[in-house]
């Protein structure tokens, strides 16, 4: 998995946040601009380009983009 | 997923009631961000039960008004299938509260399905098969919830997005109706996605079930309040939604193009809207009646039909698919067609 390419589908879900903000270490959870429709809209992005589901569990239990994107991995 | 098939029923009539009161998500002190909601659920008003209204009455005033709209006796009546999840008592079951409080003959068959967002694709694949050798040739299905008061006010997870209502839709044997059709699915793994925790036999109500904990900023609630995962039901909601209409029409072979009407559960516009466009049904035939009356869980799917499409199932022949999805967890998709029913006015109860 392109990693570059699954933070730039992640930045894309925010509004506010500027993409050079965010990298493999971002703790995603702990930007200002991130609520429960971020959240919901992460979870749409990562079943449209991954055909993967993601639980709130999973969300809920990752601290960084690398995190999810193990998530994401393991699911696939 | 389950497939069924069900010839000679025919639906008649549908009706609804919700409470007088409406709540606006905009001006309602209890509700912050409420523009945000609005973006983003597409809820605006939400009619709220009093205390004194429960879903059987909701229920008992649509099924009341339709029968006189079609001049139906109601002791003609021979079964009736009220699917809810907030009954009267805990018992005896309400639909036999409602045959006396309907008038309908002692001989006539009632009895409660507890199911919610899938309720009505479920109650519907019941009465019809019930109904589909000729012993019953007049059937009452009636669906609806109080699910406002098993929110906490103080929960912004849920209460800005439940209203109340209650529905009826009369069906009638008719060897010439063309077969519904359904797809089902159950998944229980999902259980504690949509749930109220105390209050049943598993957690008995206690002393602690009424302890309001604060959870998280703007979410507050007790045991015996509706607790709902907001993630893992919208996660649930974009995956089995569009799968569960696509293996109906694959199944049974129907082209989409021909349907009339999607009428969904009406969750929230952004994951109903996620569903249509996976789905990729035009705009125009997927009617939304979540801003007038938000989430009102079982009911949703008769509702949205009654308050937008009234005028064109009352003139003419509408080819119908309706889908539910979400506590349990539990989904399904009917398709089933209709010719000018009657459609009664929505009703207001005080």
């Amino acid at each position: 998995m392109n990693q570059e390419e699954f933070i730039e589908l992640f930045a894309e879900q925010f509004d506010e946040t500027e993409i050079d903000e965010f990298s493999i270490d971002t703790a995603f959870r702990e930007l200002e601009e991130w609520d429960s429709m971020v959240a919901l809209m992460v979870i749409a992005m990562i079943d449209e380009e991954y055909n993967v589901k993601v639980s709130g569990d999973d969300i809920r239990n990752s601290t960084t983009i690398a995190d999810l994107i193990a998530v994401v991995e393991s699911k696939k | 997923m389950g497939f069924l098939e069900i010839p000679n029923v025919r639906i008649k009539g549908l009706s609804a009631t919700v409470p007088a009161l409406s709540k606006d998500n905009l001006t309602d002190p209890l509700v912050t961000e409420g523009e945000k909601i609005l973006k983003n659920t597409g809820i605006q008003f939400r009619h709220i039960a009093p205390e004194h209204i429960t879903a059987s009455d909701m229920c008992e005033d649509a099924a009341k008004r339709l029968l006189t709209d079609l001049n139906w006796n109601p002791q003609e009546i021979d079964c009736l299938v009220f699917v809810r999840q907030t009954p009267d008592y805990i018992l005896p079951a309400s639909s036999t509260i409602l045959q006396d409080r309907l008038g309908l003959s002692q001989e006539c068959y009632a009895i409660d399905i507890a199911m919610g967002c899938s309720g009505y694709i479920f109650g519907l694949s019941n009465i019809a098969a019930l109904m589909q050798n000729g012993n019953f040739k007049k059937g009452l299905l009636l669906v609806g919830d109080t699910i406002s008061k098993t929110c906490s006010p103080t929960d912004k997870s849920t209460y800005p997005l439940f209203g109340d209502a209650g529905t009826a839709t009369a069906l009638e044997f008719d060897p010439s109706a063309s077969a519904m059709k359904f797809s089902f699915g159950t998944d229980g793994s999902g259980k504690d996605a949509i749930i109220i925790e105390d209050g049943g036999s598993r957690n008995p109500f206690n002393e602690e079930s009424l302890q309001v904990v604060d959870i998280d900023e703007g979410i507050s609630r007790s045991k015996s309040h509706l607790y709902l995962d907001g993630m893992d039901v919208f996660s649930f909601g974009i995956s089995k939604g569009p799968q569960s209409v696509k293996s109906l029409l694959e199944y049974f072979d129907i082209d989409p193009s021909a349907i009339d009407n999607f009428a969904f559960h009406q969750a929230n516009l952004f994951m109903n809207e996620k569903i249509r466009k996976k789905l990729k049904i035009d705009p125009e035939k997927v009617p939304y009646s979540l801003p007038k009356f938000g989430n009102t869980s079982c009911a949703t799917i008769p509702l949205t039909l009654i308050s937008e499409r009234k005028g064109e199932l009352e003139r003419s022949k509408q080819k119908n698919i309706g889908c539910g999805f979400g506590v349990g967890l539990s989904w399904g998709s009917a398709f089933f067609e209709t010719e000018s029913i009657v459609v009664s006015e929505i009703g207001y109860l005080n």
